[in-house]
C-alpha cells in the first residue's frame, strides 16, 4: 500500500508542486518531500556512526527541549548498530542528564521549597522528557502538542525524507494570498502548512565536535540519521540478516530445483 | 484420508500400532502414496504454502503472545518492547505482521485458481464451502490482530468495522455495545481480541484438517477439469508432488522474506506507529489491504445498513458459487467465453481494493472513484448471479482431451482404461 501511495504520490506531488504555490487558499496540501539521499537506505545500507553522533547532539540540545523520545534508554546509545558511544561515554551522558527522582527514605518528592527532586540518569533510564505531562506541554507551545519522537519517522508518510523536508522547509516564502495563522510559521511540507513548531535549526545552532559544518542541511541530515535509528534499533542486524538469509534461500531452491528435474523427468 | 488403503506395516511395532491407532496409515495414504494429477500447476502449490503460512502465523503468534501485554495503556509500548529488546523479537513481529499479508495474497491466488478451473463443481462443493468458511475465519483473525498493537489505525479500524453493527436496526446498537464489552472501543474491546485472536487460528487449523478430508475424497480437480480416469492419470503424491511443493514454497519465502527483511513496513500504515487516541481521528481510516475490496463496496452506498448488507452478500455470495455455475466443463481452458468474464472479475477486485485505499470523494482521472467502485461491485454480483449460469448454458465449450495422461504424456500414453 506504502508502494501505491509512494508512486502516486511521486506523480501527484510533482504535479502539485507546480499547481500548489499557484492555488489560491484553500489548495494546502502538503508538498512532495525532498529527494534527500542517508547512507541507511538500500538493502545494504547501514547508519553513518558520525551522522548519529551528531544526531543524538542535535536531538539533545535543541529538539529535547520540547520533545521526548520516552522508547530510547541511555544504554541503546552504547548497543551495536547504533551511534556506537561507548559505554563510558553513554554512562557520562546519563550521568549529565537530570531525571525526576523516586521518593526518597522519608517518602518525599519535592525538596523543601517544594521543587521536584532529581537525581542523574543511569544507563537503564530513559531520555527524560521535557515536560511532566501533556498540558504542560501543551501550555509552552500554544496549545500544540510537540509528539514524541521516539517512531516519528515510521510514523509519517514519506518516512525520513518527510521530516528532513519539514526541518528544512522553514525558509520557503507562503505564496501570496496564502495567510499564515498568529503564531504559527509557514512549512510547505506540514499538512495545511501552518505548523506551531517554530523553526527549530538555525545556521551553526549547535558547534560539532568533529569539525563538520552545522549548516541547516548538515543538522537536519544528521538529527534525521538520529531518528531513524531511534524508529527502528535493529535496522543493521535486520538488512544483515536478510542477506544471509537470502543467500541460504536461493541455494536451498536450486538444490530443490535441481531434485524437482531429476524426480518429474519421466514424468511429463 | 480416504479410499482403499495401502498402507503396509513392516515392522512387528507398525503393525502394533497400526491394530491400535492406525496414524502412521493415516499419513502414509495422505502424504505418501495420495494419487495425484500429473497436471498440476503451480497454482496448485499454494494449497501447500497456505499450510506453510498457518503454521508460520502459529508459531510466531505464540512467541509475540509470550511478551505481549493486551492492556490498552501498555499494549502499544509492549510491541514495541517486542521490537528493541527481545532477542530477535524484530524478526518474529515482522514475519507476524508480514506473514498475514502473504497469507492473504496466497488465499486469494488459491481462490482464484479455484475459479477459473472450476474446482468448486460437483463433487467438489462442500471443499468448496470449507475453503470459503476458513476464508472468513482467516478475516476475523486478522481483522483481532491488526487491532492488538493499539496503534491509531489498531483503534480507529475497531471503532468502524464495530460500528458498522449498529447499522442494523432495533439491535444494531446492543449488539455494537455487547461486542465492545464498554460504551466504546476500550480495553475490554482490546482484551477479548486477543482472546480471539490467540483462538481463531487453531479453529482454522481444525478446519483446514476438514478441507483436507474434503479434498481427499475426490481428489484434486487439475487444469484440465476432467476426472482422473485411469492410475496412469496420477503420480504418487510423494515424492513427485512434495518436491514440487517444496520447491515453490522455498520461491515464495523468498518473496516474504524480501519484505521481511528489506521493506517490513510496506503493508503497514505509518499511522499505526502512533498509539491510540480516541480523542484524534486519523484523516484516512484504512484496513489492511486484504479487506479494501469490501471496504470500497461498503463506502460505495451511501446507505449504511445497505452497505455492510451488500459486503456481506459479497461473500455469501461464494457459497453459492457451486450450483450458479451450471456449466457441464470445469475448467475455463475450454470456456473460451467465461476465461474472459473470469479476467474481468479479476480485474474488479484489484480496481476495488484500489478505490477501497483512497478516500470517499477520491477524483483520479477525473472520475469519481465512487463511481468506479459502484460499477466493479456490480459486476462483481452480476459475474456470480447473471453471468455464471447464464454462460454456462449458452457457450459451446472446446473439445476435452480424452484423458490427463494423453494431455500430458501424448503418444507415449496408452488408451484410458476404460
Ligand atoms: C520550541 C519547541 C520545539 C522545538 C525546539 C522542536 N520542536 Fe518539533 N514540534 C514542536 C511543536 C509544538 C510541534 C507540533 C506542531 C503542530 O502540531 O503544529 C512539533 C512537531 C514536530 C514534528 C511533527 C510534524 C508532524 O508531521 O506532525 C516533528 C517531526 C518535529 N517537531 C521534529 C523536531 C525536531 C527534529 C526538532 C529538533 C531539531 C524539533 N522538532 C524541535 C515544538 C518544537
Ligand atoms: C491465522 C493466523 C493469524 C493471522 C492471519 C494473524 C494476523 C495478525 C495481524 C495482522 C497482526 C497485526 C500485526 C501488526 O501490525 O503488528 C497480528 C498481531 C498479533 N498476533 Fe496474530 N495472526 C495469526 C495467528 C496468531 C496466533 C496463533 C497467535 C498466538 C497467540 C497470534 C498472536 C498475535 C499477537 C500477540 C499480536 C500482537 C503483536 C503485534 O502486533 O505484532 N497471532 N496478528
Amino acid at each position: 500500500m506504502r508502494l501505491t501511495k509512494l508512486s502516486l504520490g511521486i506523480a501527484l506531488g510533482l504535479l502539485t508542486s507546480v499547481s500548489a504555490f499557484a492555488a489560491e487558499g484553500g489548495a494546502t496540501k502538503r508538498l512532495h518531500p525532498k529527494a534527500a539521499e542517508f547512507e541507511f537506505e538500500g538493502p545494504f545500507g547501514t547508519y553513518d556512526r558520525g551522522a548519529l553522533q551528531r544526531g543524538y547532539q542535535v536531538y539533545k540540545e535543541v529538539c529535547a527541549a520540547c520533545h521526548s523520545a520516552n522508547l530510547l534508554s541511555f544504554r541503546n546509545l552504547a548497543e551495536p548498530g547504533g551511534p556506537g558511544f561507548t559505554e563510558a561515554q553513554a554512562r557520562a551522558l546519563a550521568t549529565a542528564a537530570k531525571i525526576p527522582a523516586e521518593p526518597n527514605d522519608k517518602g518525599e518528592t519535592t525538596d523543601d521549597k517544594g521543587a521536584p527532586l532529581m537525581r542523574s540518569a543511569t544507563l537503564a533510564d530513559r531520555f527524560p522528557s521535557p515536560y511532566p505531562n501533556e498540558n504542560a506541554a501543551r501550555a509552552s507551545n500554544s496549545g500544540a502538542l510537540p509528539p514524541d519522537l521516539s517512531l516519528i519517522v515510521k510514523a509519517r508518510e514519506g518516512e525520513a525524507h518527510y521530516i528532513y523536508s519539514l526541518l528544512t522547509g522553514f525558509h520557503e516564502k507562503a505564496p501570496a494570498g496564502f495567510k499564515v495563522t498568529e503564531g504559527k510559521y509557514f512549512n510547505p511540507y506540514f499538512e495545511g502548512w501552518n505548523i506551531t513548531m517554530p523553526p527549530p535549526l538555525t545556521e551553526n545552532g549547535v558547534t560539532y565536535s568533529d569539525g563538520t559544518k552545522a549548516t541547516i542541511d548538515q543538522q537536519a541530515h544528521d538529527v534525521v540519521t538520529f531518528l531513524a535509528w531511534a524508529a527502528e534499533p535493529k535496522m543493521e542486524e535486520r538488512k544483515r540478516m536478510g542477506f544471509g538469509v537470502m543467500v541460504f534461500l536461493i541455494v536451498l531452491a536450486g538444490l530443490l530445483f535441481a531434485a524437482y528435474r531429476k524426480v518429474w523427468k519421466d514424468a511429463h | 484420508m480416504s479410499g482403499p488403503s495401502t498402507y503396509n506395516p513392516q515392522s512387528g511395532l507398525e503393525r502394533w500400532i497400526d491394530a491400535r491407532l492406525p496414524l502412521p496409515r493415516l499419513l502414509h495414504d495422505t502424504v505418501h502414496t495420495f494419487p495425484t494429477p500429473r497436471n498440476l500447476n503451480i497454482w496448485y502449490t499454494f494449497g501447500g504454502i497456505l499450510a506453510f503460512c498457518l503454521g508460520v502465523q502459529i508459531i510466531t503468534g505464540i512467541t509475540l503472545a509470550m511478551h505481549y501485554v493486551a492492556n490498552a495503556n501498555l499494549a502499544f509500548n509492549s510491541v514495541e518492547t517486542i521490537m528493541r529488546d527481545v532477542n530477535y523479537g524484530w524478526l518474529i513481529r515482522y514475519i507476524h505482521a508480514n506473514g498475514a499479508s502473504m497469507f492473504f495474497l496466497a488465499v486469494y491466488i488459491h481462490m482464484f485458481r479455484g475459479l477459473y478451473y472450476g474446482s468448486y463443481k460437483a463433487p467438489r462443493e462442500l471443499l468448496w464451502i470449507i475453503g470459503v468458511l476458513i476464508y472468513l475465519l482467516m478475516m476475523a483473525t486478522a481483522f483481532f490482530g491488526y487491532v492488538l498493537p493499539w496503534g491509531q489505525m489498531s483503534f480507529w479500524g475497531a471503532t468502524v468495522i464495530t460500528n458498522l453493527f449498529s447499522a442494523i436496526p432495533v439491535v444494531g446498537n446492543h449488539i455494537a455495545t455487547w461486542l465492545w464489552g464498554d460504551f466504546a472501543v476500550g480495553d475490554a474491546t482490546l482484551n477479548r481480541f486477543f482472546s480471539l485472536h490467540y483462538l481463531l487460528p487453531f479453529i482454522i487449523a481444525g478446519v483446514v484438517v476438514l478441507h483436507i478430508w474434503a479434498l481427499h475424497v475426490p481428489g484434486n480437480n487439475n487444469p484440465l477439469g476432467i476426472d482422473v480416469k485411469s492410475p496412469q492419470d496420477t503420480v504418487p503424491f510423494h515424492p513427485y508432488y512434495t518436491v514440487k511443493d517444496a520447491f515453490y514454497l522455498v520461491l515464495f519465502v523468498i518473496f516474504f522474506a524480501g519484505f521481511v527483511f528489506y521493506s517490513p513496513d510496506f503493508f503497514g500504515n505509518p499511522d499505526n506507529y502512533q498509539p491510540a487516541n480516541p480523542l484524534v481521528t486519523p484523516p484516512e481510516i484504512v484496513p489492511e489491504w486484504y479487506l479494501l475490496p469490501f471496504y470500497a463496496m461498503l463506502r460505495s452506498i451511501p446507505n449504511k445498513l445497505l452497505g455492510v448488507i451488500v459486503m456481506g452478500g459479497a461473500i455469501v455470495t461464494l457459497v453459492f458459487i457451486p450450483w450458479l455455475d451450471t456449466s457441464r466443463v470445469r475448467s475455463c481452458r475450454f470456456r473460451p467465453l467465461m476465461k474472459q468474464f473470469f479476467w474481468g472479475l479479476v480485474v474488479c477486485c484489484v480496481l476495488l481494493g484500489y478505490c477501497g485505499a483512497q478516500s470517499v470523494d477520491a477524483v483520479k482521472f477525473g472520475i469519481p472513484m465512487v463511481w468506479v467502485a459502484r460499477i466493479a461491485s456490480i459486476y462483481y454480483f452480476a459475474f456470480f448471479w447473471l453471468i455464471m449460469p447464464i454462460i454456462g448454458l449458452i457457450e459451446t465449450p472446446k473439445k476435452l482431451p480424452a484423458s490427463i495422461a494423453q494431455s500430458v504424456l501424448g503418444d507415449k500414453a496408452g488408451a484410458p482404461a476404460e
